[in-house]
């Protein structure tokens, strides 16, 4: 049976509809035409002189180290994010599933991270591993690491990811814990009654039953760390050493409002959503099959 | 129910004399200024800006913090896309090359003043200054405002303490090293560290020795300019430096003036950097005496010392605003080039006294006996009158360049590319943006 909704009035629908058709409309679908449009000129900052020029601009890119560069550091980086944020925060909520005792004191402390905005985030790292007055640069110092972000590329690349990471887990642990709770305890308890131990209830039982909440986290999270974890970025490194932490994001930023080259930037960003789009749309095709819902 | 038509009578009487009220303040034409300078510079640009408003009652300036230099110019250009530009904006050396080629966005100054009818005699400043932001006939584009040139600080109780003469600060680069192995042996772990590498140890270093950065005069003469500095000794000195790095005597702290903490805590004696980070130096530099000298120089290099660069940054004037509010613009650079008010920012910031007639006066109130050293900064850059490699530089996209030269000097002190490698790659990637610029204009 359909489920249907009926209104009386003709107009109604298209009515509620509006506010966010113009939302999207206004903040999307406005700015990403007016990137097309951009990212085939060739202009002076001022915008005095203008020519048009086709896909100069896209190739341009494709021929450039600096953007293969970006895009590798991209990979890395994206992955490792998603990758760590979501192991990390299935670990920490399956623990603090298991546990009774001070459950909910668990439970806040790892949902604050959240709360801090990113380019804070960015700055608290900063200023604990800044090599000169840092407490873990200082530590890493004693047990015959030699800290030096701000020269090697390498460290600037782990530190950020450690920072973007951080803010990322309690966002997941919240759905996960969510998830799980939602299980039945019957469930489980029938499992343990049958033999299993805890990791092979996690592997065949857990693990399976959040899958929808996994590849949600999925999708965010690399959503997350292509666009979001910009403030990070120029918090924590400005995309420095020699651009080893230069994701693609922040080359936007930095060609367009640093270089004012407008016309190679909105072009990076035009790629930027073609990469992320197809990227969503591999994860919907292939790896939502795997999904198992209720 | 009572009460109403008293309260909405009372409503509209307020509402009345709320309208009535600006109207007086908004008889002045309005004048908006965006600059960069945060903090206590902040503080001493909008007591500029008080002083002029309380000066005269035509015109009022209103001075906006828009951030640091880059942002600063961003929104500027920003706001002239969207017609909402300001009236003067502070913009750094180097966005010169972009903002000169602007002309259709830009009001120069000389055009500016002779339009209004305001007096105005460029010789009235001194000539490295005027140097910098003047076509090759001599027509001044922009207002210089905060200008300065990188100086050597030195600590004076560890020149003592590893038995130097604290009142002679090193003249020559081998005499700096000298000085460096000395007080290393003394206990101090670093020679010397600098701030804003690029600006002090190429491009300054390259106008000191008499070097060019690039053709055509440095970028003066064309967009046709291209970069050669990795075919002079710049290349031998960085290959030094490199060396240095690895027994501290010389010590990388970071691109802007990151390095400073190093001087501060007593960990590096010597410190070069922009005139006017003096106010910081005297403020943090609490358990030591402090002096100030010239930047060393190569004796070997014919020419040197020629005369040093400016840093800092100028005032802009952008099109689009009403005539009579341009009067204003003029009257206000009037006012922000006479004796006093340039005397007042100079000893005030470190920044160097623009004009010869505040030099002159601050000199006539003894400020230079009061403040040793501060003089040192004005000397340097008036060594010697300047020659088509000291004026200065003029390049496009010159914001990017410097992050890219910034990047290979980093990977020589980091050791995994040699000074020539490092200065090959940074001249091959500037000139691509100095094409890229020069194609933005055809």
């Amino acid at each position: 049976m359909e489920k249907r909704v009926v209104f009386r009035q003709r107009g109604l629908p298209y009515l509620l509809l509006v506010p966010q058709l113009a939302v999207t409309f206004v903040f999307f679908i406005w700015p990403a035409s007016q990137a097309l449009w951009q990212s085939m000129l060739v202009q002076d900052p001022f915008g005095l002189a203008t020519r048009f020029v086709w896909f100069d601009n896209f190739a341009a890119l494709f021929g450039n180290p600096e953007y293969t560069n970006s895009l590798k550091v991209t990979a890395i980086f994206s992955f490792a994010v998603a990758f760590s944020g979501l192991a990390i925060a299935l670990l920490l909520a399956a623990m603090a599933d298991f546990v009774m005792r001070a459950a909910t004191f668990y439970k806040t402390m790892l949902i604050w991270p959240y709360a801090v905005a990113p380019a804070i985030a960015g700055v608290l790292w900063l200023f604990l591993f800044n090599p000169s007055i840092g407490i873990i640069a200082w530590l890493l110092g004693k047990v015959g690491v030699d800290w030096n972000h701000q020269l090697n590329g390498g460290q600037a690349l782990l530190l950020v990811i450690v920072a973007a990471t951080w803010k990322q887990i309690s966002y997941n642990f919240l759905f996960f814990l969510a998830g799980m709770q939602s299980i039945p305890r019957s469930l489980i308890e029938a499992a343990a009654i049958d033999g299993a131990g805890p990791v092979k209830r996690f592997v065949t039982l857990i693990f399976p039953l959040i899958s929808p909440t996994t590849f949600f986290l999925l999708v965010v999270n690399l959503v997350y760390a292509f666009f979001d974890t910009f403030g990070i970025i120029h918090a924590v490194t400005e995309g420095g050493p020699a651009q080893a932490t230069t994701t693609l994001v922040y080359k936007v930023y930095r060609d367009g409002f640093i270089g004012l080259d407008l016309g190679s930037s909105a072009a990076q960003s035009v790629v930027l959503m073609a990469i992320v789009m197809a990227l969503t749309f591999v994860q919907f095709r292939f790896i939502e099959r795997r999904v198992q819902y209720a | 129910m009572c009460c109403r038509r008293t309260i909405l009578a009372g409503a509209a009487v307020f509402a009345l004399a709320l309208a009535a009220g600006p109207a007086d303040a908004q008889k002045r034409v309005q004048i908006e200024w965006w600059h960069a300078m945060g903090g206590e510079l902040g503080e001493k640009v909008n007591k500029i800006a008080a002083d002029f408003n309380a000066s005269q009652d035509e015109y009022e300036i209103k001075a906006v913090y828009k951030g640091n230099y880059t942002e600063t110019m961003t929104a500027a250009i920003a706001a002239f896309r969207a017609g909402q530009q300001p009236h003067i904006v502070q913009v750094f050396e180097v966005g010169t090359a972009t903002m000169m080629a602007a002309r259709g966005a830009i009001y120069p100054v000389y055009e500016l003043m002779a339009d209004t009818g305001e007096p105005f005699d460029p010789n009235a400043f001194i000539s490295a200054v005027v140097g910098y932001y003047t076509t090759p006939e001599g027509e001044m584009l922009s207002m210089p405002f905060n200008s300065s040139t990188p100086v050597l600080y030195y600590n004076k109780d560890a020149f003592e303490k590893a038995g130097l003469d604290p009142e002679q600060p090193p003249k020559t680069w081998p005499e700096l090293v000298e000085f460096a192995k000395k007080t290393q042996a003394a206990g101090y772990p670093c020679g010397f560290t600098t701030g804003w590498q690029s600006w002090v140890q190429i491009e300054n270093f390259s106008a000191w020795h008499n070097l060019p950065l690039g053709t055509k005069q440095n970028g003066f003469a064309g967009l046709d300019t291209e970069l050669v500095f990795n075919e002079t000794p710049v290349v031998e000195h960085i290959a030094n430096m490199a060396e240095w790095q690895k027994s501290k005597i010389f010590d990388y702290g970071g691109r802007r003036s990151d390095s400073a903490p190093k001087f501060y805590n007593q960990e590096c004696v010597m410190y070069m950097n922009s005139s006017a980070a003096y106010a910081g130096v005297k403020n943090n530099a609490k358990d030591f005496e402090f002096g100030i000298g010239m930047l060393p120089y190569y004796p070997d290099i014919e020419g040197a010392p020629q005369n040093s660069i400016i840093g800092g940054a100028t005032l802009w004037v952008l099109q689009g605003h009403p005539d009579e509010e341009y009067k204003g613009v003029a009257r206000f650079f009037s006012y922000l080039s006479s004796p006093e008010v340039q005397a007042w920012w100079h000893q005030e910031t470190g920044y160097l006294p623009i004009t010869t007639a505040a030099y002159e006066l601050t000199r006539s109130q003894g400020f230079y006996e009061k403040n040793p050293g501060t003089d040192i900064a004005i000397k340097q850059l008036t060594y010697k009158e300047p020659t088509e490699n000291s004026k200065g530089l003029r390049f496009g996209n010159f914001v990017q360049i410097r992050d890219i030269i910034n990047e290979e000097l980093e990977a020589v002190w980091a050791g995994s590319k040699t000074a020539r490698q490092a200065m090959d790659e940074a001249v091959a990637r500037g000139n691509k943006l100095l094409r890229q610029f020069e194609a933005q204009y055809k």
